[in-house]
């Protein structure tokens, strides 16, 4: 492997990482809400988070690049606030793929909390703990592999993906190239080793993470 | 120190509207049928349903009223669910500190070895709720809920999703329960056994409204109740063991009307006891009778009468010294014999249950 | 700051000469350079003038740039980052602030709309590639060196680029026309989506011949495998290449001396090995 497949390859795990942390950080509360309440707006935010996984992902990549452009309403916003342009940088491929992954991560975690219900919670509202506590006290401990599915499923949809990223950020070596934009790359050049030998690598290590995740899967049985 | 209680809750099978003053101390059944409200009833006094039409002072304490609505943690009470709800993620250990951990320590009242020895459960403490049968979970459930020390305890139907065996399991130590700790209860039933056996009040509930409410031995010696109880009308009261009669197994029971003899339950000379006589088992005589089976014989002055659901029966009150008792017979036999208020009668009662 | 360009590359100019100089070690590693190489390169005096080149360069010329970049970076101390995409896409990216300093597209459309936008740089246009249309087969023989394969029922599917997409797509429909074969063989096309998944249906069998960019089978002056047809100029419109500065590099040495090199012999001669015209 060439340095710059090196230099895309932790680029990507520094991606895939960062999105996953902040997808559960903000896919949490999402997916609890939607689990949780029967407010008319509901559907609607459901319907929202699930329109990534409708768009072709290049689509995707255009709109976001022209609303964060700098003649794009939230490109001018952010820019008027003083905050640094988004596109082409490294926090922007997050936004990007936070948004782009984001159903893979509320999904499995809306559906964990459903499945918990009501009952868990209003025993441990009798038991004295509060609604923060009873969600890190009972709720997070009994989503667990909801946690994990989410986790595993926003970082490997991140890895893998390529429409959007390659849109917003730009496909620049070291700042925003990521793995799959290589591999893209090495195939345009006609390198084909190169690209083979990557793309075997990510399925190496997807099998792996995957396998492993199934293997440890909490109430697996055997 | 009691319970005020005031709820208006719509529901679309029935209202929940409902005011009413619990005695603050005792077992409090909350009684009726399947759908009358009392679950309901239960909730809203824990704040579990969101209503704002109600309001609740526990001893002293305002726990709504008005928008004021004091969130559900912040309620010093114990709850056990029909389910028995453990965290399946928690060993029974774990479980039962869940909630005793997150009360000041000023407010432990009751000890985690105490809850443990009186619901019986030290050798389940490191087991996973999964592998517990359903008494052993309800169990661990009440002992979870006592070890918050709550000021009240209340319980909804803890033992109806559990089968005869079970119940007859874990009915001891809710009488221990009863007798030990000074936690005010409210027991959600619709099985009369139940109620005969642990409440000392009794709140009867039809349609989403409290239709009679007051002491237990009282409230079931009446005659106009519109709770229709069957087979299982009849009176609950106290006495105690005079004596035991080893040859005969059997045991004399004083109470306030005279003395009786029932079989011997095993309680010791002095100890008191319930007793429950079904009006089914209450037969009436003009004159003393000796030359009949039935040993207990007490005289009776009969207070009233009622129609009963079928047209050939009829129920009478009656005053056995300090105690009043129910006899059902046919409406033919009340009028062969000429029975009206007043009339000094012979009642033969010809089985006593006596519930521990 | 974003929204003038000519304000934002007076300063990034500095900053970047900063980097170079100071930090960002692992993209020096990055590249290609032998460590002697880049010890020379720092050492030397044009040390001070050696910069980052981003280059936004489309798919079919990215291993051209690739071998000529090797070169310059040597000649000239400046570093080539190259971002390969399709032209479409770095049209919509320069518009949305992309921080490239020049682009080397596939048609002569897009640099020319750029500059009439004021997103390139005026009077740095020129066509620094003209691509060759070959009709290729991966299988030897097949494909004969005067396209009668064509005529013949020997082939079930043609591949070729989407023509409202590629201009190689376009070009082959005129192949077509002017040959009288376009009503007969369209039953038989399959449409990809840009040159490289043209080259994809055909090398990998599906479709027993197809319309390719040349560049894409060619390599030090021949076909690498198979069989193939370099159509005649004469039967297509030329495929001029365009290159521009864009606005954004304006007044920086570096990128202005990239594209001069593009027009230089050396780079003309390893342009011309990969299958382009000039």
């Amino acid at each position: 492997m060439s340095p710059a497949d090196l230099a895309a390859v932790w680029l990507t795990l520094k991606l895939a990482a960062t999105t996953t942390t902040v997808l559960l950080l903000v896919g949490t509360p999402i997916a609890w809400w939607l689990a949780r309440t029967r407010h008319w707006a509901k559907e609607a935010l459901a319907t929202l988070v699930t329109l990534p996984l409708v768009l072709p992902p290049t689509v995707l990549g255009f709109y976001l690049l022209v609303l964060l452009g700098p003649d794009g309403p939230l490109g001018r916003l952010l820019q008027a606030s003083g905050l640094p342009s988004l596109p082409f940088t490294f926090a922007g491929l997050v936004v990007a793929s936070v948004i782009y992954s984001m159903p893979f991560v509320v999904q499995p975690l809306q559906q964990a909390f459903e499945a918990i219900g009501e009952h868990p919670l209003e025993a441990a509202a009798t038991l004295r703990a509060g609604p923060w506590d009873s969600f890190f006290a009972v709720v997070v401990p009994l989503a667990w592999p909801g946690f994990m599915t989410a986790a595993v499923l926003g970082f490997a949809h991140t890895v893998g993906e390529f429409g959007v990223v390659l849109m917003i950020g730009g496909n620049i070596p070291g700042e925003t190239q990521v793995l799959s934009m290589i591999i893209y790359n090495h195939v345009e050049a006609l390198d084909h080793d190169a690209a083979h030998r990557l793309a075997g690598g990510m399925l190496a290590f997807a099998f792996i993470a995957l396998l492993l995740l199934n293997l440890f899967r909490p109430g697996r049985r055997r | 120190m009691s319970i005020h209680a005031r709820f208006r809750l719509p529901y679309p099978a029935f209202t929940l509207d409902i005011d009413v003053d619990l005695p603050a101390g005792g077992v409090t059944a909350v009684f009726g049928r399947s759908g009358s409200g009392k679950t309901t009833l239960l909730r809203c006094i824990a704040g579990l349903e969101q209503t704002l039409d109600g309001s609740l002072i526990v001893s002293g304490e305002t726990w709504q009223d008005g928008s004021y609505r004091r969130p559900v943690h912040q309620r010093a009470l114990g709850y056990v669910f029909q389910e028995a709800r453990l965290f399946p993620h928690l060993s029974v250990a774990a479980n039962l500190d869940f909630g005793r951990r997150r009360i000041a320590e000023s407010e432990r009242r009751v000890s985690l070895a105490q809850v443990v020895e009186l619901l019986g459960i030290a050798h389940l403490l490191e087991r996973r709720p999964e592998r517990l049968s359903g008494g052993e979970r309800q169990r661990v459930a009440i002992a979870r809920a006592l070890a918050t020390s709550p000021r009240l305890l209340l319980m909804d139907e803890p033992l109806a999703a559990l089968d005869q065996a079970r119940k007859q399991e874990i009915l001891p130590y809710l009488e221990r329960l009863h007798d030990e700790l000074a936690i005010p209860v409210l027991y959600v039933s619709h099985s009369p056994d139940e109620v005969a056996r642990l409440a000392d009040h009794i709140v009867l509930m039809e349609d989403g409204r409290a239709v009679a409410q007051g002491p237990l031995t009282e409230t079931l010696a009446r005659v106009d109740l519109p709770l229709r109880l069957g087979e299982d009308v009849g009176v609950v009261f106290s006495g105690q063991v005079l004596e035991r009669n080893a040859e005969w197994h059997l045991a004399r029971i004083g109470f306030a009307g005279g003395e009786i003899w029932v079989r011997d339950g095993g309680a010791g000379v002095g100890r008191t006891v319930r007793l429950r006589i079904l009006a089914r088992d209450v037969s009436i005589a003009r004159h003393r009778h000796d030359d009949v089976s039935i040993m207990n014989l007490l005289p009776a002055t009969i207070i009233t009468h009622a129609a009963e659901d079928h047209p050939a029966l009829a129920l009478l009150q009656l005053q056995v010294g300090g105690t009043r008792l129910l006899a059902r017979l046919t409406r033919h036999s009340a009028n062969r014999l000429e029975l009206a208020p007043g009339q000094q009668v012979w009642v033969q009662i010809k089985a006593v249950a006596l519930l521990g | 700051m974003v929204s003038d360009p000519a304000a934002e590359s007076g300063e990034s100019g500095e900053s970047r000469r900063a980097r170079q100089a100071g930090g960002r070690p692992r993209q020096r590693i990055a590249n290609r350079l032998h460590a002697g190489v880049l010890a020379l390169v720092l050492l030397s005096t044009a040390a001070a003038q050696a910069a980052e080149i981003k280059v936004a360069v489309s798919a079919n010329f990215a291993a051209p740039l690739r071998k000529i970049g090797v070169d310059f970076e040597k000649e000239s101390g400046h570093r080539i980052v190259a971002s390969v995409g399709s032209t479409g896409m770095f049209y919509a990216q320069i518009k949305a602030g992309a921080p490239f300093d020049a682009l080397l597209a596939a048609d002569d459309e897009t640099p020319a709309r750029l500059e009439k936008e004021g997103a390139g740089v005026a009077g740095s246009r020129f066509t620094y590639a003209i691509g060759k249309l070959v009709l290729w087969s991966r299988t030897p023989g097949f494909v004969d060196d005067r396209g009668e394969v064509l005529r013949t029922k020997a082939f079930s599917h043609l591949a070729l680029a989407d023509p409202r997409l590629a201009p190689y797509g376009a070009a082959s429909l005129q192949v077509l026309k002017a040959l009288g074969l376009l009503e007969t063989l369209q039953p038989r096309f399959v449409t990809a989506a840009n040159n490289t998944q043209a080259y994809q249906f055909v090398a990998s069998g599906n479709a027993e011949l197809g319309f390719l960019a040349l560049s894409q089978v060619y390599q030090d002056g021949r076909i690498t495998e198979g069989s193939g047809w370099i159509v005649p100029q004469e039967f297509y419109s030329p495929l001029r290449q365009d290159a521009v500065l864009l606005a954004r590099a304006r007044g920086k040495p570096a990128a202005e001396a990239l594209l001069k090199y593009l027009r230089g012999d050396k780079a003309r001669a390893i342009i011309r090995s990969y299958g382009y015209g000039l």
